[in-house]
């Protein structure tokens, strides 16, 4: 087992290094066996260690490979963790990484960087799969940054286009911005625990550890825990792009669509909520984090859940939804309903990934237009990526028997029941937040697949269905979009699922009050119809039934009508203002005013040349004394030798 | 026969012979000859540096290689040698880099070649003389012996404002060993002897350790540089050749902080402990202030050399808060901030010094500086794309590349000692990354910005080379410096146990 897990780790590192490196020297379909087969490989391993875990109950697997600093007592190591957890992700990821693979081949086929591209989304599988493999959090903190170094190389793949390069350098600093409260977090890690290792650090807390006070002030001073809590949680914010680190996730569709599928949806995003799950014990110890954590969550579930409606971008509307979806796993999170987070984390890998391959899709074949005003009618053109696609959303607006229902449905119900102080606000955003939700995927369908055919005729005369190479992966995706809820629900609920990886205290446990709710799959989706939820779905979907294809001008109206909200949400809120104007600017004109007063006028100016200028007086003073005219020293040496004896004198006298 | 090599004595002089044979040979006639000569110096030097490194016993903390020589009876002044696991590493380290500038300076210099690279085996022999000696006096020789072929490689070598650059490095430098001197031979009359060893366990009283420190300070801290004796740096960077910059980025910076290492933390450490506050403020600035003025740049190298104070303010932070960690009894915690900055020491000499050569590389074809010159060079330079990259993630300390280590480490075990010490450093992973970042958009990425760049080529054989070597050196140490660290643990753990205790009595000292 321990040489499979190495191979599932490795093989895409291998294939990255050999098609980055000797990769232009190679023809193009190598590069894509290479990468493809290995990643493949990968899959096929992760899922065999994923029903051993889950179903052969296999033991779970700790160990170290090596050790990467031995520092006193304390040894940093690199090593896996295998449980129900790791399982499940490696599996997600690598499958929906090999989707991506294949769906490249078709995608990127004209591009000159054919080679790079693969280089990176193998690269970023190795780096993924490092990150949830982990045993420490040493590791942890590497993965994170190196999918976040690939999210940067990727975003700006294109990069001779300025916005794909100051959207890529945005992302990395937003990133950076998050991964210092991360660092903050690990280091109160090290401070309360003596370690970095996962296994050693819950051993600690399920023993009973005191937890430490960090002095930030005479008078305050904070639970270590606590901080260790929401410093962690503020690298999640960055990497799973709560708000208000949230800016960068919008731009990062800059990027090529496969990545945006595999990076900006399914996987790299969702590590922050992978790493509160991983940390359940942790976070089950402080509710203020918790608390904290719900609001987050809420907020960005909701709140750029009306983003999304105003898009326009085909990319952008899922990228926002994908903001609004990570915000629903989040606030399960706060809930302490950890497996149920997971639980949507899979099924939104799934759909998500889904969606933002079918707009690739669709696309492709629109010429890389991307403005679904210029789009309609595309089911006529493109059945596959209508069904797709209508699959893919049906699922996210939580249509009864599709995956998204059971998850959805499993964290409005876990808001609903949860005890803490911030519960109520998290359940009001995500209860709403269903409705704009299905309005937005269904604008999104109706725009582009119905309604009357806008873009221009040398365009609509190239109109087909994207090649094999493509859709295959579509309806692979589609599958488990459509089914893995409904398979994964009974033992997720239960709360068997995740038994041991994810520790729940029993005043958290939601397990009691979902028991009532908890049937079979089959009959919780027939009773939807009793629960609000459904009912505001079918609204959204409605709302924009009407607004697209009934009565189209009411659209321009009512934002007229919204004209200040309207001008808030195309601004998002101002976030991106603030940042540019405030941190950005800010921080380059601080820099400037301490080089330029403090270094070079003060220290640089007055100091350091201020001296030698000093020097340089005084010797040009004491030069003029050096007449060179004898009577001129004659006299300096009498007056001098009369001063010499009338001070003898002076001090004889007074003895 | 090897067994008795005086190894420490070939690694000092075996380079300065080398340069003695080549500088004779300035003019175009012999150029390729002394080409030959200085590199087969330098890889034999370098050879024997990695030699002394397989033959070190790292599970010891003493002293190995020792030789000791009469040399000024009179004064008891000797000509003795030895390395721990503090020096080695720099030496092996000063070895490869020089042989790396030799192999970057390659037909590269058109003025007086052969005396350009005999210039570089003479630093080469004297620094690594600095980490060898253990007699005091032996050590302030080649400290200041170090400064003249600096003094003359931006002076002869340099960019158009040289002259007031060089001046300025050697007298600012120059000033500040004075006090040294003073210090040492003070240290030196007390004990009767110059060996650096002897003072460390020498009882000293609480006033004269603080006039002690300050002396040490006012060396050491203009050589690091600190805050704010720093600002002969940026401008000997911006005028050295590029060679000079590597060296001086990558070992000479050293100096100063192996200097605290070496003379301030153990021979005063009362006084040390006493002022370790302003020495941690200091180092604070280095880190944040640094880092913002280092946003603000648009010459290349000046950004590179703003850079290199920031990083260097971690090695001093790891060397200070290493007091409050032993007085509060985590040990480990000391362990690992001072391992974080000896491991930041070597770590910024290959980071720095591969910063300055790639820069180095594009001054070569370009003769600009300036960011605004360039842009979109991915397009015609692919390969140098990728290396630079390498190293820039490396500076904006991405874990996986040496830069990573040394920072994390010291963040971890000052966050021990103070939340807020931890924050302000900790802040350098977003200064560090968008000042090193935001340069490389505007260099490297883009459309061809202009005619200049559009007629870019890529790199040669030997840029290759150059670079392969330093980014495997950045990402091995990166990915497991465990090698690295266990070199140094006993030496270091040795320096906790003995040498940072008290010195006002002779409880509690080791020997």
């Amino acid at each position: 087992m321990q040489n499979q897990l190495l191979a599932i780790v490795l093989l895409p590192l291998i294939a990255a290094l050999a098609t980055g490196f000797v990769g232009g020297k190679m023809p193009r379909h190598w590069a894509h066996w290479i990468t493809t087969l290995s990643v493949a490989i990968s899959c096929f391993l992760s899922i065999n260690i994923a029903i051993g875990q889950l179903f052969d109950e296999v033991q779970p697997l700790n160990y170290n490979l090596y050790t990467w600093a031995q520092l006193g007592g304390l040894s940093l190591n690199v090593g896996f963790m295998i449980d129900d957890l790791t399982a499940t992700m490696m599996a997600v990821v690598t499958f929906v990484s090999l989707m991506v693979h294949i769906y490249t081949i078709g995608y990127m086929k004209d591009d000159p960087g054919y080679q790079r591209f693969f280089a990176y989304i193998s690269l970023f599988t190795f780096a993924m799969l490092t990150l949830v493999m982990s045993n420490n959090f040493l590791q942890l903190f590497f993965g994170w940054e190196a999918v976040g170094l690939v999210s940067y190389l990727l975003i700006g793949f294109w990069y001779k286009k300025p916005t794909a390069i100051f959207a890529n350098l945005k992302a990395f600093l937003v990133n950076r911005v998050g991964d210092f409260g991360f660092l903050l977090g690990i280091a109160g890690v090290y401070m309360v625990f003596g370690t970095l290792d996962y296994a050693e650090v819950f051993k600690q807390i399920n023993e009973g550890y005191t937890d430490l006070l960090i002095p930030v002030s005479d008078e305050i001073f904070w639970s270590a825990t606590t901080f260790i809590c929401i410093g962690l949680f503020i690298g999640a914010m960055g990497k799973s792009a709560q708000v208000p680190l949230h800016v960068w996730l919008p731009d990062s569709m800059e990027g090529p669509t496969p990545i945006s599928a595999l990076i900006h949806a399914a996987t790299m995003v969702t590590a922050g909520v992978f790493m509160v799950a991983r940390m359940s014990p942790i976070f089950e110890q402080s509710e203020i984090a918790l608390n904290f954590i719900m609001v987050i969550g809420g907020t960005t579930a909701l709140f750029m859940g009306f983003l999304g409606v105003i898009q326009n971008d085909i990319k952008r509307i899922i990228a926002y939804s994908t903001l609004s979806q990570l915000g629903y796993m989040v606030v399960a999170l706060g809930a302490s309903a950890y497996s149920v987070a997971i639980f949507h984390l899979v099924t939104h890998a799934f759909f998500k990934a889904l969606l933002f391959l079918g707009a690739g899709s669709v696309i492709i074949a629109m010429h890389h237009e991307q403005d679904i005003r210029k789009m309609g009618n595309l089911k006529k053109y493109m059945k596959i990526t209508y069904w797709t696609m209508l699959i893919g959303s049906l699922a996210l607006i939580g249509t009864p028997f599709f995956s998204g229902f059971y998850s959805k449905e499993a964290i409005i119900e876990v808001e609903h029941f949860s005890k803490l102080t911030a519960s109520t606000y998290a359940y009001i955003c995500v209860l709403i937040g269903v409705f704009f939700t299905a309005l937005y995927s269904f604008r999104l369908i109706f725009m582009v697949f119905h309604t009357e055919e806008r873009m221009d005729e040398k365009t609509k005369s190239h109109l087909k269905e994207s090649p094999p190479v493509i859709w295959v992966p579509l309806v692979l995706l589609a599958i488990p979009s459509i089914f893995i809820g409904y398979f994964l629900a009974p033992s997720i609920m239960s709360g068997e699922y995740f038994d041991g990886a994810i520790q729940v205290l029993t005043s958290h446990s939601m397990d009691a009050s979902m028991v009532e709710h908890n049937q079979h799959p089959l009959y919780l989706a027939l009773d939807a119809y009793k629960t609000l939820p459904f009912w505001l779905a079918m609204a959204g979907v409605l709302t924009a039934y009407i607004f697209v294809v009934k009565k189209p001008d009411w659209a321009s109206k009512l934002k007229k009508a919204l004209g200040p909200i309207n001008h808030v949400l195309e601004n998002n809120y101002y976030f991106d203002k603030i940042y540019i104007n405030y941190f950005s600017a800010g921080g380059v004109g601080l820099g400037n005013r301490f080089w330029k007063w403090i270094d070079m006028a003060i220290i640089d100016g007055v100091m350091v040349n201020g001296t030698a200028r000093l020097f340089t007086g005084l010797s040009a003073q004491m030069r003029k004394m050096q007449t060179g005219y004898l009577y001129h020293y004659v006299f300096v040496m009498v007056f001098g030798l009369l001063g010499f004896l009338g001070w003898l004198y002076w001090r004889t006298l007074n003895g | 026969m090897l067994e008795n090599l005086p190894i420490l004595s070939l690694l000092i002089w075996l380079p300065i012979i080398g340069a003695g044979v080549i500088i004779f040979g300035s003019g175009q006639k012999y150029k390729q000859l002394t080409q030959w000569i200085a590199l087969i110096t330098a890889a034999v030097t370098f050879v024997l540096s990695l030699w002394a490194l397989n033959e070190f016993d790292s599970s010891r903390y003493y002293l190995q290689f020792v030789e000791d020589k009469s040399w000024i009876d009179s004064l008891s002044i000797r000509y003795s040698l030895a390395v721990d696991g503090i020096s080695l590493p720099l030496i092996v380290l000063t070895s490869l880099m020089t042989l790396i500038v030799i192999i970057s300076s390659w037909n590269n210099i058109k003025l007086r070649a052969s005396h350009y690279l005999a210039a570089f085996l003479v630093m080469c022999g004297l620094m690594n003389g600095v980490f060898a000696a253990t007699d005091a006096i032996l050590f302030y020789v080649m400290w200041e012996a170090m400064l003249i072929p600096m003094f003359l490689i931006i002076g002869i070598w340099g960019g158009p404002n040289r002259i007031y650059a060089t001046l300025k490095f050697f007298i600012y430098t120059f000033f500040g060993s004075v006090f040294l001197l003073i210090a040492l031979i003070y240290l030196g009359n007390q004990a009767d002897s110059f060996n650096i060893f002897n003072m460390h366990s020498m009882v000293i009283d609480a006033e004269v350790q603080l006039l002690l420190f300050f002396a040490f300070l006012i060396a050491f801290a203009i050589k690091v540089p600190m805050w704010p004796v720093h600002t002969w740096l940026p401008d000997a960077h911006v005028q050295a050749p590029t060679g000079g910059s590597v060296i001086l980025a990558a070992i000479m910076l050293k100096m100063g902080t192996y200097g605290f290492l070496r003379f301030m933390l153990p021979i005063v450490p009362d006084a040390s402990l006493e002022m370790a506050n302003m020495m941690i403020v200091l180092s604070l600035i280095a880190v944040a202030y640094i880092g913002f003025v280092a946003l603000a740049q648009s010459d290349m190298k000046k950004l590179i050399a703003y850079s290199s104070i920031a990083h260097m303010g971690f090695v001093t932070l790891g060397l200070f808060i290493s007091f409050a960690l032993i007085a509060d009894n985590h040990l480990d915690a000391a362990v690992m901030g001072i391992q974080g900055a000896l491991i930041q020491m070597i770590s910024h000499g290959f980071i720095s010094g591969a910063l300055f050569l790639s820069i180095g590389v594009l001054y070569d074809r370009m003769h600009s500086r300036e960011i605004k010159d360039y842009g979109g060079v991915v397009n015609k330079m692919p390969q140098f794309a990728l290396f630079f990259m390498i190293f820039a993630m490396a500076n904006s300390g991405l874990p996986g590349t040496s830069g990573f280590v040394g920072e994390f480490m010291v963040i971890l075990s000052s966050f021990q000692v103070s939340f807020w010490i931890a924050a302000v450093s900790g802040l350098t992973l977003i200064l560090a990354a968008a000042y090193t970042l935001w340069m490389y958009k505007r260099v490297m990425f883009g459309d061809v910005a202009n005619e200049k760049v559009a007629a870019l080529e890529d790199l040669t054989m030997r840029e290759t080379i150059v670079f392969i070597v330093l980014a495997v050196m950045v990402m091995l140490f990166g990915l497991w410096p465990a090698p690295l660290l266990d070199i140094m643990a006993p030496s270091v753990q040795h320096l906790i146990d003995c040498n940072l205790v008290s010195k006002l009595t002779p409880e509690g000292m080791c020997s």
